[in-house]
């Protein structure tokens, strides 16, 4: 078994730890003046088409606590629904990053992402899914990144003939999904490890 | 509509639950996954480029420094090639990495052992691979540390390692450990991996070659991200 071959598989994943603020948003974590800016901390600029939304959210363990040493990334569409720079439809908005980061509030672990509204996707049956966006959640006892989606509340049609939505096997957990309002473009978007509500994760 | 990826296999990655790494007891689904094939929205992902990367952020002894200063500890280099499963190489992957100073301690509000801060060391670089997948880096070897687990755990020394290859689904968090460090087999974080063979696959050994005479070892870390299925035949089920 030589060392660092990985035979052809993944590399594997490991935790990120209690400290991966010091790598992934090192202002944030108090360490200033290596780079200027936080990767993923500014999403949308003045120009940026699309529906402003604002998401909030928790990660909650299986006792009920938020967790305050998180990292959550996002990645969505633009309103015109097309998926970066590497989108084979492109190009899309180039006021749009389509990637957000976020470390949680240090004292409440509460994450916050100003984004638009995205477009639809298409499936890979050439229709659209219902419009939604990427999660993935890395923290200190995570042994891999954990995948999911937020879809919106309000598109209930859509639900109904999303390929995705379609494949869950108990319709109950359908829920964990999808996103609450909190009001006009705000919306809150809560992910439970454990528990009764465990959010409905992905092995994609 | 191209192949999606190559399904990762849960044998070889660590699985949720590793009870004597104590912290995933409360924070490991429990549930199946939801399987399904990747559509443009986990195909796609943030594109880096060379553009965005300052002349130090991969310089870990001096991107954090005072003017003529440089961190503590044994010079390193580490260098490698970023590869998806079906061996080609991965151009213009971002490499975020972070890790504890020579003396084991990290930078972080939260941070408690007794090991001093090094004024001249922040923790964090950055780098994005060239055109083959290739990468490099230059920093201190960092020490090893105790964490709260069991009654005595020590973290083997590790550098953190975070990737973007071009899709959100090739997204991958994983650490670098070091040939002939000792704590390797006692690590319950490394021992999540169960198998030897995932093990080794971590462990960067020490490249002579590469080594810059008087001034810094080098270690090789490779990586691997996942691939596509190589055919783009693929059988359709109702609805999907
Ligand atoms: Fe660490």
């Amino acid at each position: 078994m030589d060392l660092n071959d990985t035979n052809g598989q993944e590399s594997p994943s490991q935790t990120a730890g209690p400290y991966v603020h010091i790598g992934c948003t090192p202002n944030a974590s108090g360490i200033k003046g290596v780079w200027a800016q936080d990767l993923g901390s500014a999403m949308v600029d003045k120009d940026t088409s699309g529906d402003r939304i604002t998401i909030r959210g928790s990660v909650i363990d299986g006792t009920g606590a938020a967790l305050t040493d998180t990292l959550v990334e996002i990645w969505q569409a633009d309103a015109g629904g097309i998926c970066g720079a590497n989108d084979p439809r492109g190009p899309g908005d180039p006021h749009f990053s389509g990637f957000g980061r976020s470390a949680g509030d240090m004292e409440t672990g509460e994450f916050r992402f100003d984004t638009i509204r995205p477009g639809p996707v298409p499936s890979r049956d050439g229709g659209l899914q219902a419009p939604h966006i990427t999660f993935w959640i890395v923290a200190r006892g995570i042994n891999t990144g954990l995948h999911t989606r937020l879809y919106f509340p309000e598109d209930t049609a859509a639900h109904a003939n999303d390929p995705i939505l379609s494949r869950i096997e108990h319709r109950s957990r359908i829920p964990t999904l999808i996103a609450k309002s909190e009001g006009a473009g705000v919306y809150r978007f809560d992910i439970r490890l454990q528990g009764e509500d465990e959010t409905i994760f992905f092995d994609i | 509509m191209k192949p999606g990826f190559i399904a990762r296999n849960r044998d070889w990655q660590p699985p949720a639950l590793t009870p004597r790494y104590k912290t995933s007891i409360t924070r490991s689904p429990q549930r199946a996954l939801l399987s399904f094939p990747t559509t443009l929205s986990e195909e796609t992902g943030p594109v880096f480029g060379h553009d965005m990367l300052g002349p130090l952020d991969n310089d870990l002894i001096h991107n954090f420094a005072a003017d003529g200063a440089s961190a503590i500890g044994p010079r390193i280099i580490v260098h490698g090639h970023v590869r998806d499963q079906n061996g080609r190489g991965v151009p213009n992957a971002l490499i975020e990495v972070w890790q504890a100073n020579a003396g084991g301690r990290y930078r972080h509000r939260k941070e408690g052992y007794i090991a001093p801060l090094d004024p001249n060391f922040g923790g964090c670089g950055r780098t994005v691979t060239d055109e083959n997948g290739r990468y490099e880096f230059r920093t201190i070897q960092p020490g090893a540390y105790p964490w709260p687990n069991g009654p005595n755990d020590w973290r083997p020394a590790h550098i953190h390692f975070s990737l973007f290859g071009g899709a959100f689904a090739q997204r991958l968090i994983t650490q670098m450990y070091f040939q002939g460090d000792p704590l390797i087999p006692l690590c319950p974080i490394l021992g999540s991996v169960g198998d030897p063979a995932a093990v080794n696959a971590l462990v960067a050994p020490l490249d002579m070659a590469m080594t810059v005479p008087m001034d810094a070892r080098a270690y090789r870390f490779d990586i691997t991200l996942r691939g596509r299925r190589q055919t783009a035949f693929e059988n359709r089920q109702e609805g999907l």
